[in-house]
């Protein structure tokens, strides 16, 4: 075993833990909001890794075997983040303002500063 | 199979994925079963890339991305619909 496998074990063990504790908290928190918080920032970090787990193992074969397939696998994993990045915190965004909007209130809420802002009240 | 240790990974990736499908199920309110469908679409898309490079395909990953954007969409449209129209 090289010092590769070693990365990427590691990437993948941070992948596993973070995706594990995504799921565990849609079962574990009280509410719509504070579960969408857990799964979203969770998942989204745990998929960075797999990626980068994935583009390690692909330059490293790349590097041993000269395949320009493995070029193309790690570019299209990259391709593959970027777009997950850019879209999972907008969907998560937007899910928040409809769950909001469509009446479910945050439990055991003290603050509601969104509900202020619509009734016209000072920030 | 190539590498086994990305095809173990996406087995336990699959394994948090079956638990947010159980609060699509189980969810009490509606926006709690979007919420699992949104992270069950996330799991998925890890699922897939590391599925393709476990058995050493990459049409798997490109699977992956159109997936991530036609799921992306639908949780548009979800929300979209949930508050009651565009506004």
């Amino acid at each position: 075993m090289s010092a590769v496998t070693y990365v990427i074990y590691a990437f993948l063990t941070i992948n596993i833990v973070f995706n594990l504790l995504g799921s565990f908290s849609l079962h574990r928190f009280p509410d719509v909001y504070t579960r969408l918080h857990g799964a979203t920032k969770c998942t989204t970090f745990g998929t960075i890794f797999a990626v980068l787990a994935v583009v390690v193992h692909a330059a490293y074969q790349l590097h041993l075997t000269g395949d320009p397939k493995y070029l193309q696998m790690a570019l299209h994993s990259l391709v593959a983040l970027i777009a997950l990045l850019l879209t999972n915190p907008t969907g998560a965004h937007a899910i928040a303002k409809a769950a909001h909007l469509s009446g479910y209130k945050p439990a055991k809420a003290v603050i509601d500063a969104y509900e202020d802002k619509l009734r016209g009240g000072a920030e | 199979m190539i590498a086994p240790e990305f095809f173990y990974a996406a087995v336990i990736v699959m394994i948090g994925a079956f638990l947010a499908l159980l609060r699509v199920f189980f969810g009490p309110s509606v926006p709690d079963r979007v919420v699992g469908v949104d992270t069950l679409n996330t799991l998925i898309v890890a699922g897939m890339v590391l599925l393709g490079a476990a058995y050493d395909r990459t049409i798997y990953i490109d699977i992956a991305i159109v997936y991530a954007l036609l799921s992306y969409v639908g949780t548009l449209a979800i929300a979209k619909y949930l508050q009651g129209g565009l506004e």
